[in-house]
């Protein structure tokens, strides 16, 4: 007897605790919460980290400048480890919490599964909607077939990055031979198949004298590799390729005394600087949407000072993501214009929105809800101000490409709430 | 086509004793005390970050010997203070113990280093281009590497063969019993081929560091590798590792370098690309070479277990 009725003690305590324990119901004064879905163990998680400490320092100098509709931003990160069906459950877990807003951008596969996972669970469970706002997942097809109304993307999509880089080789006439080499995924091998199309359209005289795909995040030793870019007499190699597979190509090519340049992605991203060093300097290519040698910078004190306080108190790190300045105020403007977190409503905002943004005039296209925005290609230069990663070493403007110009058509059918 | 073999033979040699020098401290920790040890990569990782922090304030030659030796005492105090205790229950514990340090000096790296890549540098005295191929240069890392890795080989055969420390190791495995009886400290012994394992690796991690990335994430990326140099050499066996290295060096090069598939040898044989073996028939070897170490480590297992060298089944 008394043995039942100390577990019923217990039972109530614990009962008791977890009502203590649970969410507070996030009542509408609460913060806005923004569920952040990266990779923060494992391979990737410098990358993962890297990206949650830019949202958070976005999400607090919107909270310091007196927040959204009297609320603050807060930034839940979760732990989506780098899988796709990891994500998905996160995003049950952000729909359980009532969290409206998630972002993610690392693997356009897990972006993939997200858009499905979101657009399933706003179907089935209406009071807990979620707008899901990517901001580096470059797969044409999110905005293309497989679009969705809920979401939307910051970062320019692969096609759009491949037709500003093809255009931007058009004009280069000391091109003779290219060389394509890409991780062998949706992302490297659209990269494959579409720019050897938009090159044979701009300049047919160019001869694509190679096309490698390799798997990602395996190989160790790009010298084979190498040889064979060697061998083929290319003078300029394109790659979507990132994190250290762009780093071991790159500096495995210098090692070999390879002379190319590399037409990338990513070339700017975190961590690959610091690997490449000196050995890219005037060979390393980068196109995206701003960089931090930027002229427009010198326009905008106020986001010079916010690199600069970024890089105080992320030493290891400088301020990379753009796209997520602009995510953030740009969701912060949606939802002043919903005045509230409503998914529907703030997603009916987002659509067709203008930015006035550092770089000039950003789109959200409503369409397909891509964000329509300049372009940059920067080459790597020991002459800069702002270095990346520590290294020395930053990246000088080659050409800017105007918002209209760094565009690509859709065949999106958006569906409608 | 001769062009493509030199260059093959090459590249797949200097990567080949780069593998060796990785897989060599793992095949003498399980040859000798028929541990497997799953964070050998780990302390891989750990000669890395010895050396590049060592090196800040050394400079590299110093660091290079003194980064091994680090990590060998990191490895000793791994031994006499986890392992041991562990070992009585038997080798699944052990397996265990070893899975999970694995992760505890992962997260370890990371807090104390950032999960960023650190820039960790080769010397100046080595970074000049050593001798030119066919237009593509060689670097004096390069060579060094070399130079490094068949140097340990050597030292460690005649470690294990030529001397009296070389026969007791070996006695101790086989008949601990009675080496214990003739007066040797058994257990420190085991400490002591598992303290030069790790350091063994710590070497391969001061220069893979430097050819590679140093970042958290290279034990991870280089652990399933080192488990094949060791099963296809056959386990414990110190040539068997050197053999099984440069093969799957070499193979993994050729297969990058030439343009093969299942369509271009049998030319004639006409096979539909709607049908559902296509992918296989038109599979180009260079979309094959990063898996075939693992399809050896497969083969070997099924038709030859105890490996090229080995004594005894894995």
């Amino acid at each position: 007897m008394t043995n039942k009725k100390r577990t019923g003690i217990i039972a109530g305590a614990l009962i008791g605790l977890s009502a203590m324990l649970a969410p507070q119901g996030y009542a509408a004064d609460g913060p806005i919460r923004i569920a952040y879905i990266e990779p923060l163990s494992g391979a990737f998680a410098n990358v993962g980290d890297a990206g949650l400490k830019h949202f958070r320092f976005a999400a607090e100098k919107i909270n310091e400048a007196g927040g959204v509709l009297g609320r603050k931003f807060e930034i839940v990160p979760m732990d989506n480890k780098q899988s796709a069906s990891e994500s998905v459950q996160l995003v049950q877990r952000a729909a359980d919490e009532d969290i409206p807003f998630i972002t993610q951008g690392n693997g356009s596969n897990v972006a993939g599964a997200l858009v499905e996972a979101v657009d399933r669970n706003n179907r089935r469970n209406s009071d807990h909607k979620i707008v899901y706002l990517n901001y580096a997942a470059v797969d044409p097809a999110l905005t293309n077939e497989r679009c969705s109304f809920y979401h939307f993307r910051f970062d320019a999509n692969s096609e759009i990055k491949l037709e500003v880089i093809t255009n931007y080789m058009a004009t280069q006439k000391d091109i003779k031979k290219v060389f394509l080499i890409n991780q062998d995924y949706s992302h490297g091998q659209f990269i494959s198949k579409t720019a050897k199309t938009m090159l044979k359209e701009k300049r047919p005289d160019v001869e694509i004298v190679g096309d490698v795909l390799h798997p990602i995040g395996q190989v160790r030793d790009f010298a084979p590799y190498v040889a064979r870019i060697q061998q083929s007499g290319a003078d300029s190699v394109i790659t979507g390729n990132w994190g250290n597979d762009l780093s071991l190509l790159v500096r495995a090519a210098d090692s070999a005394g390879l002379d190319v340049k590399f037409y990338t992605y990513y070339g700017g991203g975190l961590g690959t600087p610091a690997v490449v060093g000196d050995r890219g300097e005037g060979k390393l290519l980068q196109i995206t949407e701003w960089q931090s040698n930027a002229k427009v910078n010198q326009e905008h004190p106020d986001y010079e000072q916010w690199m600069n306080e970024f890089k105080q108190r992320y030493p290891d790190i400088d301020w990379y993501y753009h796209r997520v300045y602009n995510e953030m105020y740009m969701l912060k403007a949606a939802i002043e214009k919903a005045g509230s977190t409503d998914a529907d409503a703030v997603a009916k905002a987002l659509e067709g929105m203008t930015f006035d943004s550092i770089t000039g005039k950003v789109t959200m296209r409503a369409a397909d809800h891509q964000l329509i925005q300049p372009m940059y290609i920067s080459v790597m230069d020991s002459n800069v101000v702002h270095d990346v990663d520590n290294s020395g070493f930053g990246f000088t403007t080659l050409a800017q490409i105007p918002a209209d110009q760094a565009t690509a058509p859709t065949t999106c059918e958006m569906k409608r709430p | 086509m001769l062009e493509t073999i030199v260059f093959s033979l090459i590249n797949g040699l200097l990567y080949g004793m780069l593998l060796f020098m990785m897989s060599s401290g793992l095949t003498l920790i399980f040859g000798m005390m028929g541990v497997l040890n799953f964070a050998h990569a780990s302390f891989y990782m750990l000669g890395a970050y010895f050396a590049y922090t060592v090196g800040q304030v050394t400079g590299f030659w110093i660091a290079l010997c003194l980064a091994p030796v680090l990590v060998g005492m990191v490895g000793a105090v791994v031994e006499r203070y986890g392992l041991r205790r562990v070992h009585q229950f038997g080798h699944v514990p052990e397996l265990l113990f070893t899975f999970g340090l694995a992760y505890v000096v992962d997260e370890l790296v990371s807090l104390f280093w950032g999960t960023v890549p650190v820039p960790y540098k080769m010397p100046d005295v080595l970074n000049f281009t050593l001798f030119n191929l066919y237009n593509f240069d060689y670097s004096a890392f390069k060579i060094f590497i070399l130079g490094v890795s068949v140097v340990m080989f050597v030292c460690l055969y005649i470690l294990l063969k030529k001397t009296r420390a070389g026969l007791v190791i070996q006695a101790s495995l086989s008949r601990p019993d009675m080496v214990s009886a003739l007066g040797h400290n058994v257990p420190r012994v085991f400490m002591l081929v598992f303290a030069i394992g790790c350091a063994l690796a710590g070497l391969g991690g001061v220069v893979g560091g430097i050819q590679f990335v140093t970042e958290p994430g290279m034990a991870v990326t280089m652990g399933p590798i080192v488990f094949v140099v060791v099963v296809l050499g056959g386990l414990g066996s110190v040539p068997g590792a050197l053999i099984a290295s440069i093969i799957i060096g070499v193979l993994q090069t050729l297969a990058l370098s030439v343009d093969l598939s299942l369509a271009s040898i049998f030319s004639g044989i006409e096979v539909s690309r709607d049908n559902f073996f296509s992918t296989v028939w038109y599979m180009e070897s260079i979309r094959l070479a990063p898996v075939l170490p693992f399809l050896l480590l497969v083969l070997t297992l099924i038709f030859r277990p105890r490996g090229l060298m080995g004594k005894r089944e894995a």
